[in-house]
């Protein structure tokens, strides 16, 4: 069986390209989640009185790269008591599955049509939605507690209030399509497949952190996703260029590629926007617009701030960010745009970010707690999905209730994990310099420090 | 420059063909000479040949047959996917080459100078440079950026600098700077097919120069390793260390002063980063005395570099003299030929160097 499991390992390995080796059971089926459609086998409905434990019913993921986290419970669970489901006072076949709902319709630029104005939501969507938003949410408001302790340092930036906009993009494409995106990254790095733990152990600068606590906040990496960039508009070019790679290998794949308002006047955006439509680049240029570029509006920083149309001869829409359907179905009318060789296209997501633009920041010298205080109330990403499916009789409030309480569980176990992995190895300090290069000699700070690195 | 190609032309052998070894002749077999733009031309050619996943972007690569015409004939053969004319945008299409190097593919970037890079430095250093660190070897970078770089000839200023010093002070990237065609030829492979971002040194004023070409080189297979310097003369009184046209002028000055019973051993460093110093450790070890030569200024330079590694090395107890550091003069290149040629150092400023050194 060990043997086997090995083997296995080895061969996911080899799939998710990362370079870690199953050490454990647990682990193998952390790994393991990740890969395989887990979709819910729901026995017969249950009767409440039958069961031990009260559980929400677990939804199929997203993707079949759901993250691994919110699977790793289930599964264990699955393993503890085989067979037993679903328990909730009122049974499965009491919800609706699959309602239809009305979206805004989308300012379009250089288009014909644009997205369509209603979105399907089924059942287990709407509460893998819903999970993958609260469980950011959690994720990033657990890292500001971090920050305020100092157990994280450097650069932090806080991806709260936006969730809208990861969720609703990677429900639209596809695992193997790409994304990169700037330095509020933290939410993507989740939605593109890697564990709480590793996020939040990078961000305390531990070993098991994504980046083996070598990239910090700005510099995590998945598989076809490239980060995290810390030069403001930087990645613009590179996700042109990812675009291109896509064109090249004939692959039907897109590039989103994200930035802000603020990187949205970069001289590198437009030389990326001209040569993306010259050559008909697959690549869907997206501009998270929170209103705010640092301590500057958009309206002192843009002499227009239509970003959907600043890609000129590039065609646009204009998004509700806020809502995750609408993103969702934006996102599909794009990737579809692009796999059919038009060539690229423009998306500004309009949202709001709760938090400053980063924690050294408090985020209302120059914007009021009014302001703040009415997003919150009003276009809550998370309230909102919440409230549709509630009075849709989708799901009940004490699963929304469960799944909350499952996922501060969750991100308390990942803290605790991030807070007491040790750090990196001293050792380790020169490697990954290079790829596939035999070791070179490092020098140290001083002439007779001469340190080793491997690739 | 006749000097030199009268230097490397030997005389009376017969330039064309490329015979194998026959055992019953008693001269040597012919080789073939090259001028170093067709040997990087060579170069790319045949490594687009071998893997799909090469290709070639930046300004007039395609049609116009590459500035330099270093790229001809390329588009040609390989057609508009894998030879990519760029409109004049160099931090645009540096950054779509490296993110084309990051989704899966080998890139070549051109900049029809490195003066030109500068626009773009920031996506070859914190984009391509720092990535793999950064990713904890997750995501590398194999992109190979090349073009002329440093002083060519009456283009003032602004198209004159040399950069090896600025990007070979950089952890993470390969800094490579050849003289001759086989350098030129060897090195390019190399590059292109290293999975690390490259930046790939080439001189304008050395792409029409001819030289023999080894049967060795004319392998498409052949590839000279990254990181290794090349003893290009050997002798006893000092040793000489140079890069890219530099080494033309050592080599030059080494023969005047043969006549004045001074043997100067001639380095080729061929890698700037990561420089090889123990070729050039072992040479002072033998000489006691070391000139480094470069065309770019001397302040924080390549041959400053090479000075303070050798005063940290084993080599130092072997100096019998100060290291002497031949340089451009710390100026902005002017454009008028008498002061050009000021700027920059010539064969008699080594010999003048060597003998200072020496103390004759």
């Amino acid at each position: 069986m060990k043997n086997m499991l090995t083997i296995i390992s080895n061969a996911l390995c080899r799939i998710t390209g990362r370079n870690v080796g199953a050490q454990t059971v647990s682990e193998l089926l952390i790994d393991l989640s990740e890969y395989v459609n887990v979709t819910s086998p729901v026995s017969a409905p249950a009767l409440a009185q039958a069961q031990a434990q009260r559980q929400p019913p677990k939804p199929p993921p997203v993707s079949t790269r759901a993250p691994a986290a919110q699977l790793v419970s289930a599964q264990t669970d699955q393993l503890d008591t085989p067979g037993t489901r679903v328990v909730v006072s009122r049974s499965f076949a009491d919800f609706t599955s699959q309602a239809t709902f009305d979206i805004k319709k989308c300012d379009v630029h250089r288009l014909e049509e644009g997205p369509p104005l209603k979105a399907e939501l089924t059942r287990d969507q709407g509460l893998q939605y819903y999970r993958v938003m609260q469980t950011v949410r959690r994720m990033e408001l657990k890292a500001d507690q971090l920050y305020k302790q100092k157990i994280i340092r450097g650069f932090c930036h806080l991806y709260d209030g936006q969730e809208a906009c990861a969720v609703g993009i990677e429900a639209a494409i596809n695992p193997s399509d790409h994304l990169i995106t700037a330095y509020r990254a933290h939410g993507y790095t989740y939605t593109r497949g890697i564990a709480i733990k590793e996020i939040l152990a990078e961000l305390t600068g531990r070993r098991g952190g994504v980046a083996k606590g070598k990239g910090g906040s700005m510099h995590m990496y998945a598989p076809h996703f490239y980060g995290g960039n810390g030069i403001v508009g930087a990645q613009i070019p590179l996700g042109a260029g990812i675009a291109l790679a896509c064109q090249y290998q004939g692959n039907n794949q897109v590039c989103v590629a994200l930035y802000g308002d603020g990187a949205a006047n970069q001289g590198q955006l437009f030389e990326s926007f001209n040569m993306a439509a010259l050559w008909k680049l697959p690549c869907i240029f997206t501009c998270e617009n929170n209103q705010y570029g640092m301590g500057t509006s958009v309206e002192r920083a843009s002499a227009s701030t239509d970003y959907y149309k600043r890609g000129d001869f590039i065609p646009g829409i204009r998004v509700d960010g806020m809502d995750v359907l609408c993103v969702r179905e934006a996102f599909k009318f794009a990737a579809e745009h692009c796999r059919s060789g038009k060539g690229p296209i423009v998306i500004e997501l309009k949202t709001y970010r709760y938090h400053g633009h980063s924690m050294s920041d408090p985020g209302v010298s120059y914007r009021t707690r009014e302001e703040i205080q009415e997003v919150r109330s009003k276009s809550d990403p998370i309230t909102m999905l919440k409230e549709r499916m509630l009075s849709n009789n989708m799901a009940s409030v004490e699963e929304f209730k469960e799944i909350d309480i499952a996922i501060r569980k969750e991100v308390e176990e990942a803290a605790q994990y991030a807070t007491s992995d040790p750090e990196p190895p001293l050792e380790e300090l020169c490697n990954h310099i290079f790829s596939n290069d035999s070791p070179l000699d490092v020098r140290g700070t001083n002439p007779w420090a001469r340190l080793k690195s491997v690739s | 420059m006749a000097a030199s190609v009268r230097c490397f032309l030997r005389s009376g052998k017969n330039a064309l063909s490329a015979l194998g070894r026959r055992g019953f002749h008693k001269s040597a077999p012919a080789a073939v000479q090259m001028m170093v733009r067709d040997a990087l031309n060579q170069a790319m050619d045949e490594e687009l040949e071998r893997d799909e996943r090469v290709f070639l972007l930046g300004e007039e690569v395609a049609q116009y047959d590459g500035a330099y015409k270093v790229s001809r004939g390329l588009w040609k053969k390989y057609g508009d996917k894998r030879i990519i004319d760029t409109p004049i945008t160099e931090m645009g299409f540096a950054g779509i080459a490296v993110g084309a190097a990051m989704a899966g593919l080998r890139p070549i970037c051109e900049f029809m100078t490195f003066n030109f890079s500068m626009q773009a430095i920031d996506q070859i250093i914190n984009s391509a440079a720092k990535t793999y660190y950064m990713s904890a070897g997750f995501q590398s970078v194999p992109i190979v950026f090349r073009g002329p770089n440093g002083a060519s000839a009456g283009v003032a200023a602004q198209h004159s600098q040399c950069f090896a010093a600025w990007y070979a002070h950089c952890p993470g990237l390969k800094v490579v700077s050849p003289w001759n065609a086989e350098d030129a030829k060897g090195l390019l492979k190399s590059a292109i097919r290293d999975d690390n971002p490259v930046v790939f040194l080439e001189n304008e004023l050395m792409y029409g120069v001819p030289f023999e070409m080894s049967e060795e080189s004319q392998s498409k297979d052949f590839t000279i390793p990254i990181g290794k310097a090349k003893v290009e003369r050997q002798g006893t009184h000092v040793s000489l260390v140079s890069h890219s046209r530099y080494v033309s002028h050592c080599l030059d000055a080494a023969v005047v002063l043969a006549k004045e019973g001074i043997e100067c051993e001639v380095i080729n460093l061929r890698t700037i980063r990561p420089l090889d110093v123990e070729c050039i450790e072992t040479s002072v070890m033998k000489t006691n005395h070391l000139v480094t030569v470069e065309g770019g200024w001397p302040q924080f330079g390549v041959g400053a570099e090479i000075c303070a590694r050798i005063m940290e090395g084993p080599a130092f107890n072997y100096l019998d003299a100060p290291a002497t550091r031949v340089t451009g003069v710390d100026i902005p290149m002017p454009y008028a030929k008498i002061l050009e040629d000021n700027s920059l150092p010539q064969i008699k400023d080594i010999i003048f160097s060597v003998k200072k050194t020496l103390n004759v």
